[in-house]
């Protein structure tokens, strides 16, 4: 599959060959292989909302790879404030840079930027909708630990409704056939459609309501934040919120080599005592951005083969 | 002889066995307001559907890409190309792999509710029938569609 001068808007537009592709790419940049490889290329970053891990891990690796970045976070000092269309600001800011980075709060927003341009655009997040390298980074960080992503169970546990990075990565292991469980309150389930979807391309699933009931033992945990204004009642979200948190002793139980993942930010999901045991990743999953996105830039820009 | 409710017509399209009362909807759908004389039928009777619409464009001979754009709202239409007087072609509506601009995005928050640009809709599953937005990816059963 050809990555020069392509936009990467959403998981739903790859395939296995090329999930590996960016796997075995990033694979090549964290071993020092490909340095400079951005030097000359002018990386632009509009993030429409706010964003800390990802605006700062695409402009870092963009700087370590000897490129330059322009951009903006917020847009109320751009010609946005003064009413002008995202087609045009994309049309505009084309003939600035070599890739544009887009988050945007609207979700499509993404899509309908690299249909207005020529110029590959990276979706870095639109709505509740995709984040694909937060995708690619996730897999990346499981294909570290595994040499076959299709022989490993990995489960989700949290907001499986709403979390975007949950619905992505799943889809992502299903190109792969790995099994998956799901682990949360009934209502913030995996949406029915989503896990019909994932089950037909082959990934054997299975839901559960409480951590204790999971019949399996797991190689990887993705732990996702429950969020407070999902709920009417703030009560039933205390109890809720209070049964999914992960402590060193529920990480004992679910097994010695079993991994933490989660895509930050976090905050009462993970005991921060946690953060110290070697099952553990997930600062090592996000710091894995910067090779994997280090690796899509020299792909799409075509410096990396 | 039998009675006709709406004239035979020489040259043009037919398209019966619209479900009734959405005769209107097909011509919105298809932009026909302008395209000359139409004869609009609405309530007929109707072995297969029971009551059934029907609507005759003269001088008018519409593409198979065209009319599949009512398959949401008329999926049991014939459509009968009427050349001279005679029946020259009869076909029934198609699903299309990609609806564009014919439905309308539910999600608040997609970029087609908040840009001047088309909808576009494509085929995610064929039981039941849902489709799912190109922006949003937002997928949404065909009997829960808005039509613009």
């Amino acid at each position: 599959m050809k990555f020069k001068g392509r936009s990467i808007i959403s998981i739903r537009d790859m395939d296995k060959a090329s999930l590996l592709k960016i796997i075995n790419t990033a694979e090549e940049v964290k071993k020092g292989k490909h340095k400079n490889c951005l030097k000359g290329k002018v990386i632009s970053t509009l993030f429409f909302e706010p964003s800390t891990r990802t605006k700062f891990s695409f402009e870092s690796a963009t700087q370590y790879m000897g490129g330059e970045v322009i951009g903006f976070a917020g847009s109320e000092y751009t010609s946005v404030k003064k009413g002008e269309s995202l087609a045009d600001t994309i049309k505009t800011i084309s003939g600035y840079c070599d890739v544009i980075v887009i988050r945007h709060p609207i979700e499509g927003a993404a899509r309908l930027a690299s249909e207005v341009t020529s110029v590959p655009v990276i979706n870095a997040g639109d709505g509740a909708n995709q984040h694909p390298t937060q995708t690619f980074l996730d897999l990346f960080t499981i294909n570290e630990l595994v040499s076959d992503l299709s022989r490993i169970k990995v489960g989700f546990l949290g907001d499986l409704k709403y979390g975007r990075t949950v619905h992505s990565l799943a889809y992502a292991l299903a190109l792969f056939k790995t099994p998956l469980c799901f682990i949360s309150p009934k209502l913030l389930r995996m949406p029915v459609d989503l896990l019909d979807e994932i089950s037909e391309m082959g990934s054997k699933t299975k839901e559960y309501e409480e951590l204790e009931e999971l019949e399996e033992k797991l190689d990887i945990l993705y732990v996702t934040r429950i969020q407070k204004e999902r709920f009417g009642d703030l009560q039933e979200y205390e109890r809720v919120a209070g049964c999914y948190r992960l402590t060193p002793q529920i990480v004992h139980t679910l097994g010695e080599n079993i991994k933490i993942m989660h895509p930050l930010p976090r905050v009462n999901e993970i005991a921060p005592d946690v953060d110290t045991m070697e099952n553990a990743i997930y600062f090592e999953q996000a710091h894995n951005g910067i090779p994997v996105r280090q690796g899509i830039l020299g792909l799409i820009t075509g410096t990396i083969a | 002889m039998k009675a006709y409710k709406v004239y035979a017509i020489n040259d043009g399209t037919v398209i019966d066995h619209i479900p009734a009362t959405r005769a209107l909807k097909v011509i919105d759908i298809l932009s026909l307001e302008n395209e000359g004389i139409l004869t609009i039928g609405i309530g007929f009777s109707s072995e297969k559907l029971g009551k059934k619409d029907i609507i005759k464009i003269e001088n008018k001979y519409l593409e198979k890409e065209e009319t599949d754009k009512i398959s949401l709202i008329a999926p049991g239409a014939t459509i009968n190309i009427i050349k001279g007087g005679k029946l020259t072609e009869k076909r029934k509506i198609e699903r299309p792999e990609e609806y564009i601009n014919i439905v309308k995005c539910l999600n608040p928050n997609c970029i087609t509710q908040h840009a001047d640009i088309e909808t576009r809709f494509k085929v995610a599953k064929t039981s039941p029938f849902t489709l799912r937005c190109h922006y949003c990816e937002r997928s949404v059963e065909a009997g829960e569609v808005e039509i613009l």
